[in-house]
């Protein structure tokens, strides 16, 4: 059957503030099988981000494991991190912020070939890359340009090819097309589609929009204030939500269809401080249907059905009675 | 394009930028009007004319290198742009107000969120600085703030509540237009829903117009009346919320909603617009979406096409169309 390709265990990230630590990832646990998308959605803030970069160890985690392969890659020196590297790579969400504007196309998309040595002469060096233009569907005319004259689709394209280059098997996406406009959307997504078809990827898909979430995704995971509140795959989420938080962020997503009536969920208040967060649920301030447990005891996040986890105190009860309960 | 009672209505406005590589042709002969009470959905991507237009209305447009070539802005009838700039002055804030994308940058910093609503309150008005203050506090509630947070400066607010302070400052002096440039783009979604919520109520209760600019169909089928889709330049489809989304028309606007992954969908392969946005120094001859339509035929290479409407209302800027008067209502294209 599927094979386990990433597990995350108990995964902590924890930044030091003035006013005491911020909890952005706050013991999360799951896996990604090989060849899967997992989406990964929630708000700014909720520490989705944080999370994609510490899986990979652009940051260091404060706790837990990232095993890979069998081997928990939290523990590895700089060197040996290195060579894992090679295959696991990630897209960033701004192609305006992420590339050098001092390197040409040819050159950013070289760049990661050159540090990992992977080729001793340039004719070779030259025909990958070339190659790669081909493959995220850049022009080969393009291959002297610099990033300011690039449009943010083609801008993208490099960030894709650069992650390709080392033939990664898992590719971090942090909200890879959201600065994008839709039309343009549209063809990355399709593009990232076909790569993973070809070359057997394995994502996890960070965003905030959860239709694209839902468009790509195998399983999707969303997090609240740094901590995983609901996972299954990409149809239960839609149509049967256990979270309280998952169903609020469901109606709230404007729809372009006239046909679709659909009864709104207005949370009240914003996303409170993820520094030194209150014990207890911490959805519990803004959820319609808090009781005093969800105050004082944290949820964990429990299987309600096979594939299908939730961390709330009431999803069955709510699920039983429609989600009309007092 | 509408009948009954027209508040704004634009002809053939054409605004160029001359900067030293060319003539960015911002704006091409564009028509819309809204009527009171209504809302407009200005829908487009990047670079096609949106935040240019409603530039326009506010004559806030830099110039140079903006210049509006031709055309006519009639608001309540009289021409906007033969107006001196005191009579605008008076004009923008008390009749048009206008709430920009970005809430972070749109407040003062330095100024407590009351003194900068009742500012406008004072400047449009004959009453003293407590009255002033009074309404501007009324407002704060209205957009569901407490009162006493109006001593707050713009850094103790989050993104959605200054959203709520810039929508109670557009709302002060009671415009009959309010122009509102991507007002929920910058929110999560969560947060978006609360302002869309909040807008559609006091628009609801105020009967005030709006012109909605966005890139997202989703809040235009939430909250317009009309929609008009822009391409480079050029309104390319404008009809009622059903005429546009039940049966668009325009390859463009076909395309647009090909884009979007469906959320109620099970088969949802997106079918992207081959192609970018032209460069709008050196627009393509003829139809400017020709290059990137999949339905493009010889002669759209050639000639400019016209707006046409297909049905009463709705109009699509396209050469496949073919006037209802002339078809006899239903057609196939």
């Amino acid at each position: 059957m599927s094979e386990k390709l990433i597990e995350v265990n108990n995964l902590k990230k924890y930044f030091k503030t003035k006013n005491g630590l911020l909890h952005a990832v706050d013991d999360v646990s799951f896996h990604i099988d090989k060849g899967e998308t997992l989406g990964l959605v929630g708000e700014s803030g909720c520490g989705k981000s944080t999370l994609g970069r510490a899986i990979i160890r652009l940051s260091d985690p404060t706790a837990g494991e990232v095993i890979f392969h069998g081997q928990d890659i939290t523990k590895l020196s700089a060197r040996e991190m290195m060579k894992i590297r090679q295959n696991m790579q990630i897209v960033f969400q701004d192609p305006y912020a992420s590339l050098d504007g001092r390197k040409n196309l040819f050159e950013s998309i070289a760049e990661p070939l050159k540090v990992q040595k992977v080729f001793s002469n340039n004719a070779d060096l030259e025909k990958k890359v070339f190659e790669l233009m081909d493959t995220v569907g850049l022009a080969r005319r393009l291959a002297n340009t610099y990033p300011h004259e690039l449009d943010g689709g083609r801008r993208q394209r490099v960030g894709v090819a650069r992650a390709l280059a080392l033939n990664p098997e898992f590719m971090v996406l942090d909200e890879p097309v959201s600065a994008l406009d839709v039309s343009i959307q549209a063809q990355i997504i399709n593009l990232l589609e076909e790569l993973q078809d070809k070359l057997g990827l394995t994502y996890l898909f960070i965003s905030h929009d959860l239709s694209v979430v839902k468009h790509i995704s195998d399983r999707i995971a969303v997090m609240y204030l740094g901590k995983m509140v609901e996972l299954t795959d990409y149809k239960t989420i839609f149509n049967d939500p256990l979270h309280p938080y998952t169903q609020a962020l469901l109606s709230a997503i404007p729809v372009p269809r006239l046909d679709v009536k659909r009864e709104r969920i207005i949370l009240q208040g914003d996303v409170p401080s993820p520094v030194n967060p209150k014990p207890g649920c911490r959805f519990a301030g803004r959820c319609m249907f808090c009781q005093d447990r969800c105050r004082e005891e944290e949820p964990e996040l429990k299987e309600y059905s096979p594939g299908h986890f939730a961390a709330c105190h009431r999803a069955m009860e709510l699920k039983e009675s429609g989600g009309k309960a007092e | 394009m509408m009948s009954e009672d027209k508040l704004l209505e634009i002809k053939d406005l054409t605004v160029e930028y001359r900067t030293v590589d060319g003539v960015v042709h911002a704006v091409t002969d564009l028509n819309i009007s809204i009527g009171k009470g209504q809302t407009l959905g200005l829908v487009g991507e990047t670079g096609a004319g949106k935040t240019t237009t409603v530039k326009s209305i506010m004559r806030i447009l830099p110039d140079p290198p903006a210049k509006i070539v031709s055309g006519e802005i009639l608001f309540e009838g009289e021409d906007l742009l033969k107006k001196p700039e005191s009579h605008m002055r008076e004009i923008r804030g008390e009749k048009i107000s206008m709430i920009f994308q970005d809430p972070m940058t749109s407040l003062n910093p330095t100024i407590p969120v009351l003194d900068q609503i009742s500012e406008a309150i004072v400047l449009h008005n004959k009453i003293t600085k407590q009255e002033a203050e009074q309404r501007a506090g009324d407002m704060l509630e209205l957009v569901g703030i407490r009162r006493e947070r109006g001593s707050d400066y713009p850094h103790q607010f989050s993104g959605g509540m200054k959203q709520r302070v810039v929508i109670a400052m557009a709302l002060a002096c009671n415009p009959q237009l309010l122009i509102a440039d991507e007002p929920t783009t910058a929110l999560d979604v969560t947060i978006q829903a609360q302002v869309l919520e909040l807008m559609k109520e006091i628009i609801r209760t105020r009967d005030t117009s709006v012109i909605m600019i966005t890139h997202d169909l989703g809040i235009v089928a939430e909250i317009c009346d009309y929609v008009a889709i822009m391409y480079a330049g050029e309104v390319v489809e404008y009809g009622t919320l059903r005429q546009v989304f039940e049966n668009p028309k325009h390859p463009y606007t076909v395309g647009l909603f090909g884009c979007i992954p469906d959320l109620y969908a099970e088969d949802d392969a997106l079918i992207p617009i081959k192609g970018l946005m032209p460069d709008p120094v050196n627009l393509p001859e003829g139809c400017r979406f020709h290059p990137r339509c999949n339905q493009v035929c010889e002669k759209c290479s050639r000639e400019r096409p016209h707006m046409v409407e297909i049905e009463p209302g709705h109009f699509v800027n396209c050469h496949l169309m073919v006037p209802e008067t002339e078809q006899g209502g239903e057609q196939d294209v």
